[in-house]
């Protein structure tokens, strides 16, 4: 059977939580009705232009909107082909894109009365801007962290702690994002009444998928405008990272109706896709069930989910987000991956001809870039989402480097 | 279609007393103990077993039962092995009603059709599958219940009136009522609103009702008996589990303690 396109691919998810046959709403009960709650009051949310307004004002004037479109002019010279424009999510307060979705989350928590936040985080950004928000609006804020992402992200530890939250490691498992977010699960599955969980990815049950999605669209929206602003055209091609997926859907999505536009999502690599030490779902993972939504998972062949590998804590997730599943089953979007080597790589070329020190996420788009602009002709326009800044990565990286700070 | 579970629950219901319903994690510490573990239960005074299936991600569960399922899936059990398990216990006692409890994902994979025609022939007369909430009958809940398995849906403190009818709706055997919000084995129940809420769910089905999470003695065992249908015991028989081993593995005691604190609970159930 041939598969027939769809009109647009912007229309997901249905009235399910589902984008073809990915998403959906996997949880106990308990947590259903308040999934059910949530969705009614970001529906209503949504059409209420007052919510709206008060979102951009906050991104406008805290998070510091919009994020400058910027040409890599001496990348580009290096890698001699196409033309290579960032999208600076890096310079958002805390430093990175995931406050544009937590902006909007703690607004509708705020909105549904909700007095306690709980959040999971790997790399610790998602944590950092949960923490920042919940010390904005006066919230209390408990953020659930792998042990093992708490030893290698110590500098967003101390962070989320200055600004007021609960860093709670999770000890089950693999002690990574992972387990942080079954632990965050647990939480909210105690604390039903006056609890809101702030998800920092589009996955999670409907409607998370689909509401952070949503907030992340900025990103690509802006970024329309300002190509067209500098080039007065679109871009040829889209690169983003992937660990659940959600600055990658936010660049993406307003992009997915423009045919001409490639996109390319690019998963972490690990050591390797073959060594099995890897966070590359797609590549390496098939459809499953896990946290509440249907997607590609790493998994035994008994359906037990695998420990993910990367150099990136931000990426060292298991799944992906249901959207980027069905982008990928129908072709609309190719998913490839870059190693820790590659990333390794691509950060420091960054580092020194851009001045600028990008998170070990945005190197793996980076990392894909390197190899696929010196194939592309000089009026080729490339987007990078570079999704967030590499501070906290240092330590790592020296690591790797074999420096001791 | 009359199974194990419906005809235990009507025996029960004519000797006048609620079902003592026992949950250990199939393959924890290793098979061979669990398997001597269910084979014991029914004589312990077991009604109806509750068989958990192994998850790595096990997100409603308590430390308790995420722990066993690890010590489980370290000493190489796996879904199929779980139904093993079953066909094995089988063999001796073909009365005693078996329940599968776990997560979704491993089912899937294994392949719902597949999944239901093996459980079906090894012996399992009902499902409880956390992570597939009404919502998602499609995927498991009717087939199962087309393939000739109960389907027990857990109804939770969060199901108020309006939603009891949709959680209610496609369940048979027997309605699982989560005691307390939260995960298994952490809080203890409130007795008194324990009552009222299985009180409530009476109003809305016929079927037997069984409390659980958090129950962990004899005495929380008498007095739920008192409104409920039925008692179910978990994470007590898994820590039962946990501090008779020794470096890890089971030891003679492994069995024995289990069976004691089961007789123990029952006799909460039938006084």
């Amino acid at each position: 059977m041939n598969q027939i396109a769809p009109n647009s691919y912007r229309t997901g998810p249905d009235e399910k939580g589902l984008f073809g046959i990915y998403g959906g709403r996997f949880v106990a009960e308990t947590l259903m009705p308040l999934i059910l709650d949530l969705q009614k009051a970001y529906d209503e949310a949504k059409a209420d232009p007052t919510f709206q307004a008060e979102l951009d004002g906050f991104l406008e004037h805290y998070v510091g909107r919009p994020s400058p479109l910027y040409f890599a002019e001496r990348l580009t010279e290096h890698l001699g082909g196409a033309k290579i424009y960032f999208k600076r999510e890096d310079l958002n307060h805390t430093g990175a894109h995931k406050i544009n979705n937590v902006m909007g989350q703690i607004l509708l928590a705020r909105r549904m009365g909700k007095t306690r936040i709980i959040a999971e985080t790997g790399a610790g950004q998602h944590g950092v801007a949960t923490a920042t928000a919940c010390a904005r609006f006066g919230l209390k804020c408990i953020v659930y962290m792998g042990e093992v992402d708490i030893e290698r992200q110590k500098p967003n530890v101390f962070r989320m702690k200055l600004l007021g939250a609960e860093v709670v490691p999770a000890l089950s498992g693999s002690r990574t994002l992972k387990d942080a977010l079954n632990e965050a699960l647990r939480d909210w599955v105690a604390n039903v009444e006056d609890t809101f969980y702030c998800i920092g990815t589009v996955a999670g049950p409907h409607p998370y998928p689909e509401m952070v999605r949503d907030f992340q669209c900025i990103i690509g929206n802006e970024t329309k405008k300002q190509m067209h602003r500098h080039e007065g055209r679109l871009p040829d091609s889209l690169i983003a990272a992937i660990g659940g997926g959600s600055n990658a859907m936010g660049l993406f999505h307003p992009f997915l109706d423009d045919a001409s536009v490639e996109i390319i999502g690019v998963e972490a690599a690990g050591s390797g896709v073959d060594t099995g030490k890897h966070a590359a779902s797609i590549t390496g993972g098939r459809p499953g069930i896990l946290h509440g939504n249907r997607t590609y998972i790493l998994m035994d062949d008994d359906g037990q989910i695998t420990e993910a590998h990367s150099i990136s804590a931000g990426l060292d997730y298991p799944g992906i987000g249901p959207e980027h599943a069905w982008l990928n089953d129908t072709k609309r979007v190719s998913y490839v991956s870059a190693t820790d080597k590659e990333a390794l790589e691509a950060f420091q070329l960054c580092c020194q001809l851009e001045g600028i020190i990008p998170a070990l996420e945005p190197s793996h788009a980076l990392a894909h870039a390197m190899k696929l602009a010196p194939t592309k002709p000089k009026d080729h326009l490339m987007v990078i989402c570079m999704s967030g800044r590499g501070d906290k990565d240092i330590f790592t990286v020296a690591d790797h480097l074999g420096v001791k700070l | 279609m009359t199974t194990r579970i419906d005809q235990r629950f009507a025996d029960l219901k004519k000797e006048g007393r609620a079902a003592l319903v026992t949950f250990v994690t199939a393959g924890d510490p290793d098979y061979a103990t669990s398997l001597e573990i269910i084979k014991g239960l029914p004589k312990a005074g077991a009604d109806i077993i509750e068989f958990g299936m192994p998850f790595t991600d096990p997100m409603a569960d308590g430390p308790a039962i995420q722990e066993a399922g690890l010590r489980a899936l370290h000493a190489g059990q796996t879904l199929i092995k779980t139904l093993d398990l079953v066909r094995d216990f089988r063999k001796s006692d073909d009365r005693t009603p078996v329940v599968l409890m776990g997560y979704y994902n491993p089912i899937y994979i294994h392949g719902v059709e597949r999944f239901l025609k093996d459980a079906k022939a090894a012996g399992v007369d009902g499902l409880i599958i956390v992570d597939l909430p009404p919502e998602e009958d499609d995927e498991l809940c009717l087939p199962a219940i087309k393939a000739g398995l109960n389907f027990i849906r857990l109804a939770t403190p969060t199901t108020d009136d309006k939603r009891a009818p949709t959680v209610l709706r496609n369940t048979s055997g027997f309605v699982y009522y989560v005691s307390v919000l939260g995960i298994t084995g952490t809080k203890a129940p409130d007795l008194k609103s324990v009552e009222q809420n299985v009180t409530r769910l009476k109003g809305h089905t016929k079927l037997p009702i069984a409390v659980g999470f958090g129950v962990k003695t004899a005495e929380q065992a008498r007095s739920i008996a008192k409104s409920a249908d039925g008692v179910v015991v978990g994470s007590a028989l898994v820590n039962a589990v946990k501090t008779s081993l020794k470096a890890g593995k089971a030891t003679p005691e492994t069995a024995k303690a289990v069976h004691r604190l089961v007789s123990e609970i029952a006799q909460g159930v039938r006084s």
